[in-house]
């Protein structure tokens, strides 16, 4: 799993608490975590271990994207390796009336990878919206992020450019556990 | 992973099929029946020169990852982004004990004076706090939690 990405399912700003998978869709995530086997048949390569067929596998697969618990199955690049080295996170201090209308619109715009609205931690962080661009040159992320202020127009009282100097650490997330904890996950 | 290891490597050299697996792929994997195939044909590979580069570009580090990117709310797991003001004499310790916790997906270095965020992800919803409490205890320094309040729906889409 990669939170480093985004996701493409239509908006749902509440997410069920239930997420509706039995132990077999666990153990799928659980199989998959690393990534997808590169061989011709993926799902029978997942499935065999499991003792379930590719066919099941590939249908789970696909009702779990259909319900957003898979985002989609993807390549994630290394930005720096592409040449894009500049990774700006941008913040925004958004006017509370209008950030999720103006939030849909930044998402929108080329070079945005990802686009939240934070809580404010008052007063030394100001900022509600934050807004991952993404460039192969800082004044490449710096006209992006000036497009961004003329969209945000007036709502938006202030903002800065965090970019990141360093990758301290940047691992895939092990969210479904260990398989041999398995049998305790829903 | 020690943050000797993580130093920002160089643009990798890339020729125009591994240019087109990396556009197409960032869309996403068809899931049907031979889907490496299907997208082979698609960008005018064989399916054996598709995996043989992919695994290439996996192996080189130009793709960090490729598979099912799963959303972690909805797999009842806990996610959030927070961040830390590290003064500078104690950042490399601090960075030590902060990645050293298993729930600490990423952490960047920014410049700010909230200077090292990281993603936490934890099994449940409740082991943000505790993880939270936990880092703070070992650097003695507070946390800024942020977790999203809402997502706004963006195709990470880098053109190579």
């Amino acid at each position: 799993m990669s939170v480093s990405t985004c996701p493409s399912e239509p908006a749902a700003s509440n997410p069920p608490r239930q997420d509706g998978l039995d132990v077999l869709d666990r153990a799928i995530v659980v199989a998959t975590q690393a990534g997808l086997p590169l061989v011709p048949d993926p799902w029978r390569a997942v499935g065999e271990p499991l003792g379930l067929s590719g066919e099941a596998v590939r249908e789970r697969m696909v009702r779990m994207q259909a319900a957003g618990v898979i985002r989609r199955v993807a390549a994630v690049p290394n930005h720096y390796r592409l040449g894009y080295v500049a990774n700006g996170m941008t913040v925004w201090d958004v006017d509370d009336a209008h950030v999720d209308r103006l939030g849909r619109e930044v998402a929108r715009l080329p070079g945005v990878s990802h686009c939240y609205r934070r809580p404010r931690h008052l007063p030394e962080w100001p900022y509600n919206l934050f807004v991952m661009l993404h460039g192969r040159t800082r004044e490449e992320v710096e006209q992006q992020a000036e497009r961004l202020c003329e969209l945000l127009g007036a709502a938006c009282r202030d903002h800065r450019i965090l970019y990141s100097s360093r990758i301290l650490k940047k691992t895939g997330l092990r969210l479904a556990g260990r398989s041999d904890r398995r049998g305790q996950m829903r | 992973m020690s943050a000797e290891s993580t130093t920002r490597p160089e643009p990798a050299a890339l020729d125009a099929a591994d240019r087109r697996i990396i556009n197409r792929l960032q869309e996403g994997l068809p899931l049907v029946a031979s889907p490496y195939a299907s997208v082979a044909a698609e960008i005018g590979l064989s399916e054996g020169e598709l995996l043989y580069r992919l695994e290439r570009l996996l192996e080189s580090g130009v793709l960090s990852r490729f598979g099912p990117m799963y959303h972690a709310e909805r797999l009842g797991g806990g996610l959030t982004l927070a961040a830390l003001a590290v003064p500078e004499s104690e950042y490399p310790r601090v960075t030590e004990l902060v990645n050293a916790f298993p729930e600490v997906a990423h952490n960047y270095r920014r410049e700010h004076r909230l200077n090292m965020w990281f993603v936490l992800a934890t099994e449940t919803p409740a082991r943000i706090d505790e993880t939270i409490a936990e880092i703070e205890a070992a650097t003695g320094l507070p946390v800024y939690n942020m977790p999203k309040q809402e997502e706004f729906h963006v195709r990470l889409h880098l053109p190579v």
